[in-house]
């Protein structure tokens, strides 16, 4: 069907691009990741809701001050903070296209997050063995799924990690691995902010209890 | 003879016993079902088909071929779907008078689980998602969605889930729980068997599909719209789709949470959802309506967007108040989120919560009574042609009117307590999705059909199918608004009181319609595609429509559009025509598009190997399929070469064509 009406102004008005050039690589990525991170965000901000519900049933077993070593938790935060501060310089270092710098600094990053899933898991491991396990009572159920999640985010960051280091290494800094490093670095900045709300929520208020 | 320990290992929990061979009526189905399987697959390798399904289909990125996949998809899992009520239908129709009827328990609980998921997740989410993956580019004037790649992976994966609940049919069985799952009886305590288990990794499989779609299509709405097309001057299907993936998005993670907190409590003994050591059952009643209500929201809001561009289309007029729709769309969208607890007044959290609920509930049918006028005033003096997308919209307005009422009065909490959990529930329920969801996508399919293939679907038999659907859904459903008044609950399998048995009867008797209805809706297809040259239309604009997907041709070409267009008003293509636009027949240039791969499918084949693993405690099987996933998944990244040039004299062939075809249509 046609419809045969008379243009009706003078200026031909434009009505398609006949120059155009294709959106660049990568164009809707950003946005796309930081949608993503928001939906992990929501997968965190249920496991917190649930511990924040269920944190206080303890079913007469052990409580957050019976559990908790400060310390070594302060330890653990600032493996993760710092970690985050050698991605930040990896960043730095990529934008000047030194592909060198930029790798020891990814190292360096891996070995922090590394440090941190270790400390992570000797927590657990303590904790398992003094017989507060998962199964113990809901409060726990909710401790090691909120935290436990959180260092799986963490392992699976250092997998991807490893994977882009690899990709820099045969392929140089071209745009598609920056593009790549830089998603990674939301990623490990986003857990970082996750970790510290863990932190305060979980660990400092549990100690008020 | 292998160890024990190594078939266990092997098989997990599977045994020759796992499979329903006492069942006749499953073996029945399933001696169907392979018969025709076979018959599928034979005809398929004998006409040498595969090579071609797989490297224009399977592997596809484009989101054309991907939408009418969905669609196919969301066809036969109704089939499926459709079979589990219309068992349900008669079983109650007959089971009175101390008759048990022809289904057992544990079978009858199967099938209304299996009934309300499949129609759910793999009928509604299917088609819906279909359809916006196929609309949206168009309409916006885009050549592909952001993430073809992903586009592709999340359609396998809706499949995985989809394959997952099919399997249940014939390997073990489905949950017994009805469609959410509660705990306790979910949990391992009270459903030891698998039933469980195939529901949640069915849904988890889907589940990943649906939020990356959502993702993808979000950043397709905000990123690649044609220039000149300011937010609003988008069509209102492609804003009902952008909040429906905020919807997605926003939701689809909670579910993901708390099917993974039920796993957890099944597979490993933690306390979320137990009776004991703390446990609350009612946290995850919560927190899956978190999620349920808005998932209610995402399939209904691109039915709205559909019946908005039907209405406006088949009424040749702008559409009446689209500022309201849009900012009707985006207030239906937040509120959505502030209403769960009206699935569950009789928790007893207390008057004041219960009437905050209650009041959000009662203020969304606002905007929702907004679009209703908008769509009557949009027909009101407009010169209204009957066709079928706009008969389904006018059977929409007429039902979807009497289910939202009786939505209002299920939204007062005091009536609440006596109709919760009855059958007036099951009632305004089917009346929202069937007549707002299933409507709407009949009048799309209808609408967009010859957009997708070129021809129209054939009147005759759509007709009949639209009177057998429409008098079928009230002869189905009015009688459980009257028995859910008198206090029947739902889910029953056997009735004693014999004076309510002619009510099931008159039910039985709509479902009956509706079967010759969705009998009638194939007869439709195939009776269109055998007389698809009377049905053609080569000007790739049928309804005399508005919006930019009409201004290319039928099918559109995999590019979509030559040139990407410029727009100036709402009704872009209307627009367009009126100030006699001319297609552009010189100046093609090379055109970058994705290319195809195989990689969604084969990650999507290995989460569902993983999937079935863990559901039968198969330890091998999940964690090979699961050190394979990572390979693929980290070995797709070291591909960087994923586009591709259509060459220029390719185009000018394609573009060509059309001219011929424009001319001799003249």
């Amino acid at each position: 069907m046609t419809i045969s009406v008379k243009p009706q102004q003078i200026g031909e008005p434009l009505f398609y691009l006949a120059d155009e050039h294709p959106h660049p690589e990568g164009w809707s990525t950003s946005l796309g990741f930081w949608i993503y991170l928001m939906s992990d965000c929501l997968i965190f901000a249920i496991l917190f809701a649930t511990y924040g519900v269920l944190g206080a049933n303890y079913a007469a077993g052990p409580a957050p001050k019976d559990l908790f070593d400060l310390k070594l938790v302060a330890i653990n935060t600032s493996m993760l903070l710092m970690s985050s501060i050698t991605y930040g310089f990896a960043m730095l270092t990529m934008q000047q296209n030194r592909i060198a710098q930029t790798q020891m600094w990814l190292t360096i990053t891996g070995l922090f997050g590394l440090a941190f899933i270790g400390i992570e898991l000797t927590e657990f491991a303590h904790m398992i063995h003094e017989g507060a396990t998962p199964q113990r009572s809901a409060f726990l159920s909710s401790f090691f799924t909120l935290v436990g999640t959180h260092g799986l985010h963490v392992s699976f960051g250092l997998v991807w990690l490893v994977t882009l280091m690899v990709q820099v290494w045969r392929f140089g800094l071209i745009e598609a691995n920056q593009r790549r490093l830089m998603c990674l670095s939301m990623f490990w900045h986003f857990l970082d902010v996750v970790w510290i709300g863990v932190f305060t929520f979980v660990y400092l208020m549990g100690m008020l209890r | 003879m292998p160890s024990p320990d190594l078939i266990k290992l092997i098989f997990g929990r599977l045994t020759l016993e796992s499979l329903p061979l006492h069942e006749p009526i499953v073996v029945g189905t399933f001696a169907v079902v392979a018969t025709g399987g076979l018959a599928l697959f034979g005809a398929l390798t004998y006409f040498r088909l595969w090579g071609y399904l797989w490297r224009e289909w399977f592997t596809t990125v484009d989101h054309k071929r991907i939408g009418i996949m969905y669609m196919i998809l969301g066809i036969v899992m109704l089939l499926r779907g459709f079979a589990d009520a219309i068992m349900m239908r008669a079983q109650q129709a007959i089971a009175f008078g101390g008759s048990e009827g022809y289904l057992n328990a544990h079978h009858y609980d199967q099938i209304f689980t299996a009934h309300g998921v499949i129609m759910i997740f793999f009928v509604a989410m299917p088609l819906v998602t279909g359809l916006m993956n196929y609309v949206v580019p168009l309409q916006i004037g885009a050549r592909d969605v952001s993430f073809p790649f992903l586009n592709n992976f999340s359609f396998w994966m809706t499949v995985g889930g989809a394959v997952l609940v099919m399997a249940s049919l014939f390997i073990g069985e489905f949950a017994r729980t009805g469609w959410l799952a509660y705990p306790p009886l979910s949990n391992i305590g009270y459903s030891p068997d698998v039933g469980v288990d195939y529901y949640i990794w069915g849904l988890q499989v889907a589940g990943v599909g649906t939020t990356l779609s959502g993702i993808n299509l979000i950043c397709t709405i905000v990123k690649l719209r044609a220039p000149g097309m300011t937010m609003m001057r988008m069509p209102v299907f492609t804003w009902t789709s952008l909040c429906t993936n905020v919807l997605i998005v926003a939701s689809f993670p909670v579910l993901t949470v708390v099917l993974a907190l039920l796993s957890l409590d099944r597979y490993v003994g933690t306390n979320f959802f137990t009776n004991d050591f703390g446990g609350s059952p009612m946290m995850y009643v919560n927190l899956i309506w978190i999620w349920g209500h808005p998932e209610v929201y995402i399939l209904v809001l691109p039915a709205f967007g559909i019946f908005s561009e039907v209405t406006s289309t088949f009424s040749g007029k702008r559409l009446f108040g689209y500022t309201s729709m849009v900012y009707a769309t985006v207030v239906i969208t937040i509120l959505s989120y502030l209403v769960w607890l009206h699935h569950f007044f009789t928790m007893g959290s207390g008057a004041s919560v219960n009437s905050f609920f209650g009041i959000t509930t009662m203020i969304i049918s606002i905007p929702t009574g907004a679009k209703m006028f908008n769509w009557l005033f949009t027909m009101y003096r407009g010169r209204i042609r009957f066709e079928l997308p706009m008969m389904w919209t006018i059977a929409f307005m007429l039902t979807f009117v009497v289910g939202g009422m009786t939505g209002v009065l299920l939204a007062v909490p005091p009536a609440d307590f006596v109709l919760h959990n009855s059958l007036f529930l099951v009632a305004h329920f089917h009346n929202v999705i069937i007549g707002g969801v299933l409507f709407g996508l009949f009048a799309g399919m209808g609408y967009w059909f010859p957009k997708a293939f070129g021809f129209r679907l054939e009147p005759f038999w759509g007709k009949v199918s639209f009177w057998c659907w429409v008098s079928g859904f009230f002869f189905a459903f009015m009688p459980l608004y009257v028995l859910g008044l008198m206090g029947v609950t739902r889910r029953l399998r056997v009735f004693d009181d014999a004076s309510l048995q002619i009510w099931f009867i008159i039910a039985g008797f709509g479902a009956f319609l509706i079967l010759l209805g969705i009998g009638a809706f194939l007869v439709q297809i195939a009776v269109s595609v055998l007389r698809r040259e009377q049905l053609r239309d080569v000007t790739g604009d049928p309804w005399n429509a508005r919006t930019l997907e009409w201004a290319t041709s039928s099918p559109p070409p995999d590019y979509n559009f030559a040139f990407t267009p410029v727009v100036h008003d709402n009704d872009a293509w209307w627009d367009m025509k009126r100030r006699g636009y001319q297609r552009p027949l010189t100046g093609f240039k090379p055109i970058h598009m994705p290319q195809n791969t195989g990689t969604g499918i084969i990650l999507a084949g290995l989460s569902t190997a993983m999937a079935f693993g863990l559901i039968w405690y198969m330890w091998l099987l999940a964690a090979v399929s699961f050190i394979a996933l990572l390979v693929v998944a980290i070995g797709h990244t070291f591909n960087y070469h994923r586009d591709f040039d259509i060459p220029a004299d390719q185009v000018v062939r394609t573009e060509d064509a059309r001219t011929n075809l424009l001319a001799g249509a003249k």
